[in-house]
């Protein structure tokens, strides 16, 4: 039994949330069966003055279980049991009784939904305690009443952010918002007050059960209101260049539903769940953000016959902007911090990054003066290798230079204790050649971490050809104690996000080099849901960069024997360097224009260097070849084992660099087009733009074998 | 083909569509009561003899509801076997509706009609009737929804006109209404609204400028930019990737201005007209509409004139007078550019911009003035098109006889 239901001498029933052998509970078939059941119980009550609902369990009710949604195809039965159990809770709501949810803990979408169907809401004052209705994040609405109560109840101006932006608050921001009415102080305090409540209101009705009922904050057509569903869409998309389905159908079911009764826009929420549930987008999300995120933070692929390890000391090589950021990280994590640079002034200057940061955090309310003070102490700054000796783990962030990185390997080896992991944080040179600098190769392994690291939720672990498991598994823990999020990759040229990131960038270059209209090609990476169109990005990470890496490939594989595969994008970045001498943003001369004072200008002499074509490509056509390209280098890093793991590709490449999350991750995306069509997509643009589109083996098999990447 | 005439013309002037305007007071019924009145005096009508009102009006909510075509010809006292029907072309509606009367009588099914259009703009106001084009999410989104004036500045960004170029327009506008008030042009067809008494509310059109300037203009703040950076820009520029910044450079004084007014046409047979002793003055040559992007919207006037000009089998240089409505400056010029048409014959009493857009009325009333000023210059052909919300362009084409 997922409910248990109980009835005390003074007739009011507490149903209490336990589902059994489960950590939280879900809103899933056995609980909307039991809860049901329960409902029918209550209906059997003559006595009955009221009901409280509340869980035994640390949360409420966590929300509605998702391998349900993600399994759910068809439209039909998802219907039915969504009205099933939402006709169950409106049942409740209007049994004639007051209903009380007591909240012990986190009530989330779904759950916090259940809370709202009662007539009165009270929680706990505990500041770990989340309310919200994050539904959208995963491309779903809040669809057990949520676009229809919570309006209703605090007005439609104020729900709709909620509604459409998810975000999750704590108990102070609920009540302040009106999410729930009352505070308890801890579960006794929150039962009595709830019986209280019930006394003191037998008979309690929703407002918008009662005639004339007035919606808050204004009626959904009052000129205030017209104004603002005319540009709430244009709102809406401003940043999501329309690829988000849900935000809108939000918007259409909460505007719908408020030009009807209750009860028919229950029905019409019910709709546009059905529809959100079905939709690519978020089975897309829930497959990424939900199941591969989770597994990833599990510990998916962290070798298992290590014993967990918990990292008490980090000394960190080198206090530029990556070492002072890891630095910072770290120390947040509570680990304690040896920032070393060549000087002790370089490696102030490091630990000043954080002491801006925690300026501005406490300024904003988001840490404490103790709190920062602390965090401030953990980060130690030397100029002396020998204060590394107590360090279990060491970051290599010195400058890109093989030799450099050589020399100071060598140097804290000598220094550091046995059992320590040394990491290099490159994100060019490839690691098992750093490796053989080292005494221990096995101890040795790469952390790639991105800029500006406070931010990036990534870190790309590349293991090298002697890296041991037990490196690997230590590495992996570091990377979750700083809160961070893992992705395991075998050492190759660019490892795996640097590789795809700049088939993106090369793409777009290459349409340039076509004669494609810039801004259009700019438009197209943005509407395809990436963060910065692929000119922009060229300028930002620097043309010159990406000369030097490119001239690096060129001369490693001449000394293989080997040569570059041709790309009409490299010679566009060749030309703006040699010839140009337009190398990047920093420099104010790239792709675009930086005048002073002023946003950025793609500069106009690209119309020269670069004619526009007679055949300007659809917005589509340019959309397709930008990410497809990331997708089809992405299977070959599967094929040639640079990555091992579906999850890793996904979640590395949205929170690497930005992959439109709303396709899930670059390979989710295959199977958003269908692996098939996926294939003779690649088959097409090979023909018609080269080798570089042509479908890996890998890619050819799981059509064949009609499999997905899962 | 039975051809259709125009026998006769009527309008009231507009008046300033806000709160101390003449006609705020006014409703729209009785805005129209006084053209019924009109009308039926000065042609000595048997009203008897009349099958249809066709109305246009934009926002038919409120007091402008309930079929006012009808109810304004029953209050007005015309005979109750005269039918009414209100129709909503957004801004094309005025002209659809002297249109539909003309396809009417070459039917043959109806011979004697009357067309006109209705907007009491200070009073129901513009959208309040609350429409799902805008107002809901998913038919907004789907559409590409923005409010004009946005997609006016974006006609301007991409053509390239600059502010100075608009409000050059605007000021011309004013100009050009402020001589044809002062010679009297537009005496004809203009009917002073009175009050119940016969006192008289307004008997000239409100809005006029004469010393309008490019230099007062220049100081005035454009219209869109916040709601723009609202989202509309983005949405704006995500139908139209290739441009680099949308620039907002309408405002109040190079848009048409909001007013209430009304405008009545009698249209009919030739056999009717003699039957009745009505004297036949411009005869229906074609009518067209069509539909373009609606999220620029408002590029309809330049290709449903074509579709006219191909109907009638005529040239634009066959045309000696334009009537384009002035929704906004940048409207007019991108039309004149397209078409490549002289300036000099295009509005040549001014426009929306100095005497006001009243909806549901203006297609009807700016073929009115088109007519006088045809008859006025003794020339044969004329032209009135106008601009229309969701993309759509409409377009007649007449021709004296």
């Amino acid at each position: 039994m997922s409910v248990t239901y109980t009835k005390n001498d003074k007739n009011i029933v507490t149903l209490c949330f336990e589902m059994a052998h489960r950590k939280a509970n879900v809103l899933n078939q056995e609980f909307i069966k039991d809860f049901k059941e329960s409902l029918d119980q209550l209906a059997q009550e003559d006595k009955l003055i009221g009901v409280i609902l509340t869980s035994s369990k640390k949360d409420f009710i966590a929300g509605a279980d998702l391998e349900m949604m993600l399994a759910a195809e068809e439209p039909a039965e998802i219907f039915e049991w969504l009205e099933d159990f939402k006709l169950a809770i409106r049942k409740l709501e209007t049994l004639g009784i007051p209903v009380v949810a007591a909240i012990n803990g986190s009530a989330l979408g779904g759950g916090y939904e259940v809370a709202l169907a009662c007539h009165h809401r009270i929680i706990i004052n505990n500041p770990k305690i989340q309310i919200g209705l994050p539904e959208v994040t995963l491309g779903l609405l809040p669809g057990a009443g949520g676009t229809q109560r919570l309006p209703r109840m605090i007005g439609i101006e104020k729900a709709l952010p909620l509604l459409i932006e998810g975000k999750r608050l704590k108990v102070s921001q609920a009540i302040e918002n009106g999410l729930v009415d009352q505070l308890a102080e801890d579960r006794e305090d929150l039962i009595s007050k709830a019986e209280r409540w019930i006394f003191e209101n037998p008979e309690s009705k929703q407002a918008w059960d009662q005639k004339g009922f007035k919606w808050p904050g204004g009626s959904p057509l009052s000129p205030k209101m017209s104004q603002l569903w005319a540009v709430a869409p244009s709102m809406t998309n401003q940043k999501t260049y329309g690829n988000y389905p849900a935000p809108m159908k939000i918007l259409a079911a909460v505007h719908e539903g408020s030009l009807v009764d209750f009860d028919t826009a229950s029905r019409i929420e019910s709709r546009y769940l059905v529809n959100c549930i079905t939709s690519k987008e978020a089975k897309n999300m829930i497959q990424s953000f939900w199941f591969q995120l989770n597994a990833i933070n599990k510990g998916q692929q962290r070798p298992q016959d290590v014993a967990p390890y918990k990292f008490q000391k980090v000394g960190i090589l080198g206090a530029g902007m990556m070492g002072a950021g890891i630095a910072y990280v770290s120390a947040k994590a509570g680990i304690d911090v040896i920032l070393k640079d060549v000087s002790l002034e370089a490696a102030q200057k490091g630990k000043q990054y954080s002491e801006k940061l925690l300026e501005k955090a406490v300024s904003r309310g988001r840490s404490s003066e103790e709190d920062a003070k602390n965090l401030l102490k953990r980060i130690i700054v030397t100029e002396n290798t020998t204060d590394l000796s107590d360090c279990d783990l060491i970051i290599e962030a010195v400058f890109e230079d093989r030799k450099l990185k050589a020399g100071v390997t060598n140097e804290t080896e000598a220094v550091i204790p046995e059992h320590a992991i040394f990491a290099s944080n490159t994100s060019t040179i490839p690691i098992t050649g750093l490796a053989e600098e080292s005494k221990r190769p096995q101890q040795f392994i790469g952390l790639h971490f991105f800029s500006p690291v406070d931010k990036m939720k990534l870190v790309e672990i590349i293991v090298g050809k002697e890296t041991n498991n037990e490196t690997l598994a230590k590495a992996y823990d570091y990377v979750l104690q700083i809160r961070k999020t893992p992705i395991v990759v075998n050492d190759s040229r660019g490892f795996y996000t640097s590789r795809v990131f700049t088939t993106y960038v090369l793409e777009g270059i290459a349409l340039l080099a076509e004669g494609q209209n810039p801004r259009a090609i700019e438009s197209a990476g943005l509407q395809a849901g990436m963060p910065v169109g692929p000119l922009a990005l060229s300028d930002e990470v620097s043309i010159e960069l990406m000369y030097k890496i490119l001239e690096q490939t060129r001369r490693d594989l001449a000394a293989e024997n080997k040569s570059v595969a041709p790309h009409p994008g490299i010679d566009v970045v060749y030309k703006m360097v040699t010839e140009l001498k337009r190398i990047g943003k920093k420099s104010g001369k790239g792709f675009y224009d930086y005048p002073k004072d002023q946003g950025k200008k793609l500069w106009e002499g690209l119309s020269e260097h670069f004619p526009q074509a007679e055949t300007q490509l659809s917005q589509q056509v340019m959309i397709e070849r930008l990410m497809s390209i990331q997708s089809v280098e992405t299977i070959r890093c599967m094929q040639e084992g640079v990555l091992t793991s579906v999850g890793d590709a996904n979640i590395g490449s949205i929170f690497g660099w930005g992959f439109a999350p709303f396709k899930g991750g670059t390979l989710q995306y295959v199977n958003d087009c269908g692996v098939k069509s996926f294939l003779e997509r690649t088959r097409h643009l090979a023909e018609a733009h080269g080798e570089r589109f042509s479908p890996p083996d890998l890619l050819i098999e799981k059509a064949h074998k009609n499999e997905r990447f899962l | 083909m039975t051809e259709a005439y125009i026998f006769d013309a009527v309008r009231t002037p507009r008046g300033k569509g806000k709160k101390d305007g003449s006609l705020h007071e006014v409703k729209a019924i009785d805005l129209l009561k006084n053209l019924f009145d009109a009308l039926r005096e000065r042609n000595t009508l048997d009203t008897s003899q009349v099958e249809d009102v066709v109305l246009g009006c934009v926002t038919p909510v409120g007091e402008q509801g309930a079929d006012i075509a009808k109810t304004a010809a029953l209050y007005a006292g015309w005979d109750q076997i005269v039918a009414g029907v209100t129709l909503n072309r957004f801004c094309g509606s005025g002209l659809e509706a002297c249109n539909l009367a003309a396809m009417k009588i070459k039917s043959g099914q109806e011979d004697l009609v009357v067309a006109g259009g209705v907007e009491a703009m200070s009073r129901v106001p513009m959208m309040s009737d609350g429409g799902d084009w805008f107002m809901n999410p998913n038919v907004n989104n789907s559409l590409g929804f923005i409010p004009q004036g946005i997609s006016a500045d974006l006609i301007a960004s991409i053509e390239g006109y600059n502010r100075q170029e608009l409000d050059q327009f605007a000021v011309e506008s004013h100009k050009k209404a402020a001589t044809a008030q002062k010679e009297g042009r537009f005496k004809r067809s203009l009917v002073p609204v009175k009050d119940l008494n016969g006192l008289t509310l307004l008997d000239h059109d409100e809005t006029i400028r004469e010393n309008s300037s490019t230099e007062a203009l220049s100081g005035l703040k454009p219209s869109f930019a916040s709601m723009g950076k609202m989202g509309f820009d983005a949405t704006a520029m995500r139908v139209y990737p290739e441009i680099h910044k949308l620039d907002h450079m309408h405002h109040a004084g190079n848009s048409s201005g909001i007013v209430d007014g009304a405008a009545l046409m009698l249209i009919g047979s030739l056999e009717k007209g003699k039957q009745l002793g009505l004297k036949p003055r411009a005869k229906f040559r074609s009518v067209a509409v069509t539909s373009t992007e609606p999220t620029i919207m408002l590029l309809g006037p330049a290709p449903s004139s074509r579709k006219a000009l191909r109907k009638a089998k005529l040239e634009v240089s066959d045309i000696d007078l334009f009537e384009v409505n002035e929704a906004f400056a940048a409207v007019v010029m991108k039309f004149r550019d397209e078409l490549n048409v002289d300036p000099k014959r295009i509005n040549v009493n001014g426009g929306a911009i100095a005497m006001g857009h009243p909806l549901g009325a203006t297609g009807c009333m700016i073929l009115g003035t088109l007519l006088d000023e045809l008859e006025r210059q003794d020339k044969q052909l004329g032209l009135t098109t106008l601009c229309i919300g969701g993309g759509m362009g409409i377009a007649t084409i007449i021709e004296r006889v």
